[in-house]
């Protein structure tokens, strides 16, 4: 079962402020997503993991450097820039 | 006295390769403006893929085998979630079950030989530079730089067996010192290592300090958190586990008061990278180790015949070593041993420099002259002086300087002048001091400006008294 205070710290490690009607709302839903997955607990839990469906290992690159993107192109998109670099909220 | 507990996470970067750890952006970033260097897959952008960079797979098994750890058979990569402006993507890309390699160790020399438990190694991401305008808890934003996002590094975290700041910062020189042998790793580079340490006394809770960027700034916060972590015992406050925030300009640690654990990681398989296995390189890579310091240390020994505490000094640096034994066939083994181990280092650890700014060379042509007793050892530091200071050639030094040893006629003359000169204390020598022997002695030195040989004039004084 997932609290009101579960939402609380979800929501903390997601940075995002939520009000008391939507700690309710968030608090049913995803109570009913875990129920949902519930079904995973009829599985044997000594067959091996599947980590991957691909059957696909070792791939790899060349150790060889390529060109980067240009600074002007980088921040392009950013809303916040000083002298080249991105601009963000401190956070410590 | 309670017992200090300290384990370290050591993150080096792997920052001889070309490229980052999952892209081709170049890892000479260093000297460049911020954002230069990066591509959509180290900014996170929404649908770039990442690719496993095979020289750095290759790099860290290099690694876990020089700490004789066990190869994983397979490997997985998985994303560890949290948010936080140095990862763009939301999270970074790490190992969590199923690291490369567990189980190594690491022996350093203390009081005596420890032997250090390595619990594992494994591979992940470097998050981006942040950037503060003054001290970080005062500053209102903060300023990114990606370039350093995607950089490979390794994580390399023993088990609590170091006990003491200073074998902590044994453990990392060793640890540096073996990196720099295998050529993965430039220790000089801005942020080539960053150490997370976990300490604690016994009977207290573990503090676990983060943000520790160079050798000296480990011991010097492992140092404050014990006198801290005491401190509090003392006053019967319990100390409490919590991650503490180093503060390199200040010297101390501060509480970073986070609610993150573990489990708020929610750590799962990277399903953008396939597992690989990576013991089956092993036979391969094994075979390009190179020679390692203690093995190289033992050889120095042997080979050289040179004392332990000189071969010590010579292995502990791949380039000392390699200086050593370009300079060791060309003169007399010992006294090589001796200027470059203890006087040429020391000239170098003075002035902040590496053996690269010396050239084995000169080394040679000083060693030979003092062998032909061309210069004093006065003379020959002298020159050593002056070759990191001014430059030149040694040739041109001695003559500059007038450093060629003074012959025997003038050391003759000089005694002559100083027992002239000194008749007090010729007679105080004949009268059984000894101060005054030295005295003369010094008298003859300064006349000849200190480029006498000591063995002569102490000679030709006591025949002309």
């Amino acid at each position: 079962m997932i609290s009101k205070k579960d939402v609380e710290h979800i929501g903390w490690l997601a940075r995002i402020k939520l009000s008391d009607e939507e700690k309710e709302e968030f608090t049913g839903q995803l109570n009913t997503i875990l129920d949902y997955f519930a079904k995973l607990d009829e599985i044997d839990p000594s067959v091996t993991p599947t980590h991957h469906v691909s059957g696909i290992e070792n791939v790899f690159r060349d150790d060889v450097a390529k060109e980067s993107l240009g600074q002007e192109d980088v921040l392009r998109n950013a809303p916040r820039k000083e002298e080249g670099f991105f601009k963000g909220p401190r956070i410590v | 006295m309670k017992d200090v507990i300290i384990g370290l996470e050591v993150h080096v970067q792997l920052n001889k390769l070309n490229s980052k750890l999952f892209c081709g952006c170049s890892t000479k970033y260093h000297d460049s403006g911020p954002n230069t260097h990066t591509c959509p897959v180290c900014l996170g952008l929404p649908g770039a893929l990442p690719v496993l960079n095979r020289t750095a797979v290759e790099a860290a098994i290099k690694v876990a085998l020089a700490l004789n750890c066990e190869i994983a058979e397979q490997t997985l990569f998985y994303r560890k979630n949290y948010y936080y402006p140095d990862l763009p993507k939301g999270f970074q890309i790490s190992q969590y079950d199923y690291p490369i390699a567990i189980k190594g160790n690491l022996v350093i020399e203390g009081d005596g030989e420890r032997n250090i438990r390595i619990r594992r190694v494994h591979m992940e991401e470097d998050p981006a530079r942040l950037v503060h305008k003054g001290p970080i808890e005062k500053s209102k934003y903060s300023l990114i730089d990606y370039n350093r996002s995607g950089m490979a590094l390794l994580e390399i975290v023993t088990e609590p067996d170091l006990r003491s700041p200073k074998e902590a910062r044994q453990f990392l020189n060793k640890l540096r010192n073996i990196l720099e042998y295998l050529d993965v790793f430039d220790g000089y580079l801005e942020g080539a290592i960053r150490v997370d340490a976990n300490i604690s006394l016994t009977g207290g809770a573990r503090a676990e300090v983060k943000n520790i960027s160079s050798y000296k700034g480990v011991e010097k916060a492992l140092s404050f958190e014990i006198v801290r972590q005491k401190n509090l015992m003392r006053r019967g406050i319990n100390v409490v586990q919590e991650t503490r925030h180093y503060d390199e300009a200040r010297g101390v640690t501060i509480s970073l008061r986070t609610k993150e654990e573990e489990k708020d990681y929610r750590y799962f398989p990277e399903p953008d990278l396939v597992p690989f296995k990576a013991k089956e390189g092993v036979p391969k890579i094994k075979k390009t180790l190179p020679e390692l310091p203690d093995a190289k240390r033992r050889r120095f020994v042997e080979q050289y015949n040179i004392s332990e505490h000189h071969a010590k000094v010579l292995t502990s640096e791949f380039k000392l070593a390699n200086f050593f034994e370009n300079v060791a066939g060309k003169v007399d083994t010992n006294q090589a041993a001796t200027w470059i181990a203890d006087v040429l280092k020391g000239e170098l650890n003075y002035r902040g420099l590496g053996i690269d700014a010396f050239s084995p060379k000169h080394t040679i042509q000083i060693l030979r002259m003092l062998r032909e007793k061309n210069i004093t050892e006065k003379g020959a530091v002298q020159v050593i002086r002056a070759l990191l200071d001014e430059g030149g050639t040694p040739t041109e030094i001695v003559k500059q300087k007038g450093l060629l040893k003074v012959d025997v006629g003038e050391i003759a003359k000089a005694v002559d002048e100083a027992i002239k000169e000194n008749l007090a204390a010729v007679k105080d020598y004949h009268a059984g001091k000894d101060e005054a022997f030295h005295f003369l002695i010094g008298q003859v030195m300064k006349k000849t400006s200190g480029k006498a040989d000591p063995d002569a004039v102490n000679k030709l004084l006591r025949e002309k008294l």
